[in-house]
């Protein structure tokens, strides 16, 4: 039985939580009717910043003409893809410096280099080898992969080197200790990792379909600004937000249960 | 026949800057069933002895040997316990016990049932499907040790398995183990800072000298009240403190001459 001070301290902490709730809500009405008021009112050029109420019509309009979604639904698939390129071809590459300091220490400056340079200088070399569909995935594993060996590899060395001096005891074998330590040990790292290849492989992707493509939002992005639609650019950015909540949602709902199996605190 | 049997070792660490001679001409056998204590002064190189005798590290000179064999690599006779249990987050009790067994590729099924059969008779029967976080730091340490002799090895190596805890904890967990390596029969080195541990659980005290490190000393433990004490037992012996202040000064001369 709780006591009525901590049923009281419950009740407390339940309402700051539907505050919390309650007044991100409201940020993103009052900066909705903000931006309609501002616009009807000839505050602002509704010409240049367009409005709400325009955008949801014209997401209509696009979403049922069937555009939209399709290009949305390209730019996401380019995303994942990316993603999953970049995860297991940078754990590969980290796993690799594990495996051979030697390798490790000959290529870090090449990483160094390598981790500065923007990507996004390399788009037409991308263009020009790989051709205008295939480039985009080029630019959005270029512009993840760096972060992710270099953020799987220090997970590894934060493995403290006494867990592996018991694997070591056993008369463990390289691939014993990635197995049973290194991998199941990276898991939060991975994780963390992924989080952040989120964000980056869709900066890759829009860069991508800015540089080269004829499908994806960010070339309805880069459309609509020569055109001047700035509806057409304004529902694009409010599709890849939305594109990149889901993302986030499905590597959160990863992290929950990575959790549970692999039994780590956040 | 002694057990392990080391003659004329000696270990030098390289690093670019110098060479540094850690051990020289250690001399020192081991019978089958003796528990032996290694005591000296912080860097002497006490550990190092340890990964010499399981075979991590392989001595400059002199012969380590096993059962007349000597050492290569690391043997399947050797078990060793390090001061942090390092149990897995990601496994539960069951399946942490079982680490040493699957990479030595023993019978899956045999390692569980000889896992569950420790945990049940030491007392911890109740948590095979227990996570890790979910002990006590006394109750990780007895499973790093059942961890340890699933792997069924004849010799232990404890490298101050006892120091990361608690003075009261530190004493039972010290009493248990000792019965626990008795009852098992194995023959165990233990590394320790702590003198009194030292004493009270081997046979034979060796005292190391500062580096270059070789053995100073090796005192045989004996007290009038009779053999095979346990650890309290031997705590309670009237020699106890005797034998404790011999090894202390002993001690304490290599400690100043290290400082």
């Amino acid at each position: 039985m709780s006591s009525p001070l901590y049923e009281k301290y419950l009740r407390i902490q339940k309402r700051k939580l539907w505050l919390i709730g309650l007044s991100r809500l409201s940020v993103l009405a009052v900066f909705l009717a903000l931006w309609e008021l501002a616009a009807g009112w000839g505050w602002v050029d509704p010409m240049l910043t367009s409005k709400p109420s325009l955008l949801l019509s014209s997401f209509r309009e696009l979403a049922f003409e069937g555009s939209l979604l399709k290009h949305t639904w390209i730019s996401g698939l380019e995303t994942v893809v990316g993603i999953a390129v970049s995860m297991l071809l940078g754990t590969a590459i980290a796993v690799l410096f594990w495996w051979s300091s030697f390798a490790s220490k000959v290529l870090e400056p090449y990483m160094v280099v390598l981790n500065a340079l923007p990507k996004v200088a390399l788009g037409p070399i991308f263009y020009i080898w790989l051709g205008d569909s295939y480039s985009i995935y080029g630019m959005a594993v270029a512009i993840s992969i760096i972060v992710t060996i270099i953020m799987v590899e220090s997970g590894f060395r934060e493995i403290s080197k006494t867990k592996l001096k018991l694997m070591e005891s056993f008369g463990a074998t390289k691939p014993q200790m990635l197995r049973m330590v290194l991998l199941p040990a990276s898991v939060p790292h991975f994780i963390a990792t992924l989080k952040v290849n989120v964000g980056l492989t869709l900066v890759g992707v829009v860069m991508g379909e800015f540089l080269s493509s004829k499908a994806g939002l960010g070339y309805l992005i880069i459309y609509g600004g020569q055109v001047f639609q700035m509806n057409l650019v304004m529902v694009s950015i409010t599709m890849l937000a939305l594109l990149s909540v889901i993302l986030y949602g499905f590597v959160h709902l990863l992290e929950r249960f990575a959790r549970k199996k692999y039994n780590y605190e956040a | 026949m002694a057990q392990i049997e080391l003659t004329d070792v000696g270990l030098s660490y390289f690093t670019l800057k110098q060479e540094t001679e850690a051990l020289r001409d250690i001399n020192l056998s081991i019978k089958h069933g003796e528990f032996i204590s290694i005591v000296g002064p912080s860097g002497c190189g006490k550990s190092t002895l340890l990964s010499l005798i399981s075979g991590m590290l392989k001595p400059t000179s002199g012969k380590i040997e096993i059962d007349g064999a000597a050492v290569s690599g690391v043997s399947p006779k050797v078990g060793y316990m390090l001061q942090h249990d390092h149990l897995f987050e990601w496994r539960n009790v069951l399946n942490n016990l079982t680490v040493g067994a699957e990479i030595r590729k023993m019978d899956r099924g045999i390692a569980k049932r000889k896992a569950l059969e420790l945990l049940e008779r030491y007392g911890l029967g109740d948590f095979a499907h227990h996570g890790p976080s979910q002990l006590s730091g006394g109750m990780r340490q007895r499973v790093a040790l059942i961890r340890t002799l699933v792997a069924e090895p004849d010799i232990l190596l404890l490298d101050e398995p006892f120091s990361a805890l608690d003075y009261q904890t530190r004493l039972t967990l010290s009493e248990e183990v000792f019965h626990i390596i008795k009852d098992q029969g194995k023959t165990a080195v233990l590394v320790t800072h702590d003198l009194s541990e030292a004493i009270s659980m081997a046979d034979r005290v060796m005292v190391m000298s500062k580096r270059p490190s070789t053995i100073s000393n090796i005192h045989e433990i004996r007290f009038d009240e009779g053999e095979g004490l346990s650890p309290w037992k031997k705590r309670e012996a009237g020699g106890y403190h005797q034998t404790f202040n011999a090894i202390w000064k002993e001690l304490e001369e290599h400690v100043v001459a290290s400082l």
